[in-house]
């Protein structure tokens, strides 16, 4: 396999709060490849989007990037100075955000909000870059780009916004792309047409793409390797079929188990017990393990680390399931 | 525990909880009690002809008069002393104040909870009259009322609960109106219970957080209002002179350097207001209940 | 947006009649026109003659029609002390007072909106806390006591300003104004910055307030992982979002300067309308204080009408949903 894009290793974000400090991202390692895509799958408050965040170096105060490295292309953006972070982002590394309403600037047109993208990293005119606009919104399949390109964010549907927001991460022909939930907030109709759309345009260009969900059937369909994210962790990791096919980690099998389509008709859905965990107070041991089917008394007493289980697969879990290899 | 735990009980507590409103509060007392028994603890009544002496006049802070009465904040061009004369203009600027308040309340509630309670064209013509004038200036409105309807405290007083009924109308109405909505005053309404039960056992007792709220800063805004009609020439008489008059008449002596007549009421003026804002910023934190805990 | 104009010129017109018959009934309530309206001085043939030029002997209603008739023709009397159409004494003050209100509005502007922004993007630093306890001691100290101060110490103690007046004017256009010459320049700074302080307290508020809030925005956020350079993400996706209440509240304020000019008028001797008015009213030249008062009401009137039209111009989204209405 050729060099990953972007390599994450041990990577801590942690933010200070009035009640103390809270791990939000904690440990978490993984690589993606060119042309690959990673799904980063987890409830709400796993961490998943500040992991996002942290890679793009968004982390605001009360918050930190603790340790770790993230190295892209080799170079690891932890030792980046401000400025060149700033050339970085939206060039390198375009994030897409999870709600289209609230991404776009509302007081701005598409194309001022395009354009000052493009001459933020381009040394181009001004007529320039608008054309490589229109290309864009014409790429993503936006009908008559060059006068849509004109309009305010509010007068767009919001599958049209999204196409914008795409357009502008594709434009500069990034590296990678992190994308935050970028469907959820559409109808299902839109959402896999632009998914459909999406992947044949990361195809083409060879994009790294970690795609952040909650939602496992978006990622079964896009995916090529799934990363699960609980309390902050990455709590089993692996290639999209072996790892949805063989999940060895009880958290995944609950996650699957609870997905309407993955049991046959008629029979109960099982939902996983118990709520996500506040992450002020994480329970001594594994912080899943309050909700676990398999709890054990080394689960409460100790934190299982990270295992390799071989092809390509890592694993956190004192009790997994058999992974035929 | 729990049994003394009422409304009013949580609100002092709330309200001590903050060091910064603890001092606004204590400062707001004291100013209060000064203009309460101004007679009793001012060192000398400067509207009593017989304790003043023109010798004393134009003194500087600290000096000692002619009969070896010590002047703290000095004297003004008549020998009186600028202490005394402002605790007594205290109590001009906050008495004025307080009764207009209490009038515009009174008024704004009487016409909110008419607007509220009636709706159709009589809500529509209080609230017409409202927003035309809330969209002038109530120092300016007030000084053409002044100016047509003449000087006096009592004239003072009309023309700020003319300019200040307005904003008590409006909020007694928008709370009034969510609280008419409510299941049961439609309830009561149905059975046909008196109206004034409905309205004044129930509707009113809720709107008078936000009546609260408002009230204290018009009190802010009622003395910084008749301090400046006051020096404009058009409040209160030269014989009971509030801390505005006050400092209108020290503005003469300023240019030739004594300054001490119209600063130290200034500061007064200021420190009154300050605390008074403060307080109010903290009374309406506590009653607003989007920021309820 | 043509609809839009006439209907809220119409409202501007409805809101100028309704205000002049107020004025007028106001004369009739508070006392007898001849005394509000004549001259006191004058002899008893004189008087006649003017309760008939002024049809007083008239029914109230035909009064009314003259008064109207006065009013779409600008006369609104004479004034009793200088002897000159009210009106033609108003305008020709009127300068002294614009040209006073907008430098205090661009001092409040330029100095509060950055203050402003500090104090709301970084709430918790000291100079924040600064700013914020100054914008409340502006906001509590009345006009006029801030006015002495400015006298006491600029031009009784340090002797570096004139404590009044207008000082040496220059014609431009025809219309004198200060603020060419040195002279007239150090003339007016002084109640310029009389009448900033207060505004600018008010602007600092409104732009901590905005600028806390859109902060926190996805579209803040999202123009920082475009890599926009910090300058532009502030001076145009944050300042531009800040820009659309500030620009209303102060232009809706413009009216109250122009009020609040009475006061520092007074303080400083300065030949505007506020001082006429004040002026006036001592010398019971009614006639003055009736045209001063239909001339404001104007001002109101098309500040407010302005505002509108600004406001729909700043945002997009307002400007759509009344095209659509």
């Amino acid at each position: 396999m050729s060099d990953p894009v972007l390599s994450v290793r041990n990577l801590v974000t942690q933010f200070e709060t009035r009640a103390g400090i809270v791990t939000a991202v904690d440990d978490v390692s993984f690589d993606v490849g060119p042309g690959e895509v990673l799904g980063l799958v987890g409830e709400s408050g796993s961490g998943k989007t500040i992991t996002g965040f942290s890679i793009l170096g968004l982390i605001d105060k009360p918050g930190r990037i603790a340790g770790g490295q993230i190295v892209l292309n080799g170079q690891d953006l932890r030792q980046l100075s401000p400025p060149d972070l700033h050339k970085l982002r939206g060039d390198r590394v375009a994030m897409i955000f999870q709600d289209p309403m609230m991404t776009l600037n509302p007081v701005l047109r598409i194309d001022t909000q395009m354009i000052e993208t493009i001459r933020a990293h381009r040394d181009v005119s001004k007529a320039r870059a608008r054309e490589m606009a229109i290309e864009a919104l014409g790429l993503v399949g936006i009908p008559s780009p060059a006068e849509r390109v004109r309009t305010y964010p509010h007068e767009m549907s919001g599958g049209m916004r999204q196409r914008v927001v795409i357009a502008i991460a594709l434009m500069l022909e990034p590296d990678l792309i992190i994308a935050d939930e970028p469907t959820t907030a559409l109808d299902v109709t839109i959402q896999s047409q632009i998914l459909s759309e999406m992947q044949k345009l990361l195809a083409e260009r060879q994009t790294a793409l970690i795609w952040v969900t909650h939602d496992l059937t978006v990622v079964a369909g896009l995916a090529h390797r799934v990363a699960v994210m609980y309390a902050g962790k990455i709590v089993e990791q692996g290639p999209v079929d072996a790892l949805l096919d063989h999940p060895a980690h009880p958290y995944t099998q609950g996650l699957i188990a609870s997905i309407p389509s993955s049991v046959p008709r008629g029979q109960r859905l099982v939902p996983i017990k118990g709520m996500t965990p506040s992450l002020i107070n994480l329970p001594k041991g594994c912080a899943f393990a309050p909700r676990c089917p398999k709890t054990s008394d080394q689960c409460l007493s100790a934190r299982p680390e990270q295992e390799n289980l071989g092809s390509a697969r890592t694993l956190r879990c004192f009790h997994p399931s058999e992974v035929s290899s | 525990m729990l049994a003394t735990d009422t409304p009013f009980r949580r609100f002092v507590t709330d309200f001590l909880r903050s060091p910064g409103a603890l001092v606004g509060g204590i400062g707001l007392l004291t100013i209060a009690l000064l203009a309460i028994f101004a007679g009793l603890v001012a060192p000398q009544n400067p509207y009593d002809l017989a304790q003043i002496d023109v010798l004393d006049g134009s003194l500087e802070p600290g000096t000692e008069g002619y009969a070896g009465f010590k002047y703290w904040l000095g004297t003004d061009e008549q020998g009186r002393d600028m202490l005394s004369a402002m605790i007594y203009g205290l109590r001009v600027s906050l008495s004025v104040s307080f009764i207009a308040v209490s009038a515009a309340v009174a008024v704004g509630m009487v016409l909110g909870l008419l607007a509220a309670w009636r709706g159709g064209w009589v809500e529509t013509l209080i609230m017409r009259i409202v927003d035309i004038q809330l969209s002038f200036p109530a120092l300016l409105v007030a000084l053409l009322l002044l100016a047509a309807l003449g000087k006096g405290i009592d004239k003072v007083i009309i023309a700020l609960v003319l300019v200040q009924w307005a904003y008590f109308a409006r909020t007694v109405r928008a709370a009034a109106l969510v609280e008419i909505k409510k299941d049961y005053v439609m309830a009561a309404r149905s059975a046909a219970l008196p109206q004034s039960r409905i309205l004044f056992g129930h509707v009113l007792p809720n709107v008078m957080p936000p009546v609260m709220v408002i009230a204290t800063v018009q009190i802010a805004n009622a003395i910084a209002i008749e301090a400046s009609l006051s020096f404009l020439g058009v409040g209160v008489p030269i014989t009971q002179p509030s801390l505005g008059l006050l400092i209108a008449n020290g503005f003469d002596y300023l240019l030739s350097g004594r300054y001490w007549i119209s600063f130290y009421p200034g500061v007064a003026l200021l420190a009154t207001l300050v605390c008074i804002n403060i307080v109010g910023d903290q009374v309406r934190d506590i009653l607003n209940p989007r920021l309820q805990r | 947006m043509l609809a839009y104009l006439i209907r809220r010129f119409g409202q501007a017109f409805l809101v100028m009649a309704v205000m002049a018959a107020i004025v007028f009934f106001g004369l009739y309530a508070v006392g007898n026109p001849v005394d509000l309206l004549i001259n006191p001085e004058a002899d008893l043939a004189e008087q006649e003659e003017t309760i008939r030029r002024l049809g007083l002997d008239k029914p109230v209603h035909v009064q009314f029609g003259y008064f109207l008739g006065g009013l779409t023709q600008g006369d609104l009397g004479t004034s009793f002390v200088h002897n000159r159409p009210a009106l033609e004494l108003i305008l020709s003050r009127l300068p002294a007072t614009l040209e006073l209100a907008f430098l205090g509005i661009l001092l409040a502007v330029i100095l509060g909106i950055p203050l402003g922004m500090i104090a709301g993007l970084k709430p918790d630093a000291p100079y924040s806390k600064v700013i914020m306890t100054g914008s409340v001691i502006g906001f509590s100290t009345p006009n006029f006591w801030q006015g002495l101060m400015l006298i006491m110490l600029f031009a009784v103690f340090l002797g570096w300003l004139p404590a009044g007046g207008r000082g040496e004017t220059v014609d431009l256009f025809g219309i004198p104004v200060s603020f060419l010459t040195w002279d007239g320049l150090g003339h007016l700074i002084l109640p310029a910055i009389n009448v900033a302080i207060f505004k600018m307290s008010l602007v600092i508020r409104l732009t901590r307030a905005g600028a806390s809030e859109v902060a926190l925005q996805d579209y803040v956020k999202y123009a920082r992982a475009r890599g926009l350079s910090p300058a532009r993400v502030l001076g145009v996706h944050i300042l531009k979002n800040i820009m659309i209440p500030v620009v209303t509240v102060l232009g809706l304020e413009t009216g109250n300067v122009i009020a609040f000019a009475v006061v520092t008028e007074t303080v400083f001797a300065w030949p505007g309308i506020g001082k006429l008015l004040i002026d006036s009213i001592g010398l019971l030249d009614r006639p003055v204080v009736v045209a001063y008062l239909m001339l404001t009401v104007f001002l109101f009137v098309m500040i407010n009408l302005v505002v509108d039209i600004a406001y729909s111009i700043l945002d997009p989204r307002v400007r759509v949903k009344r095209g659509k209405s």
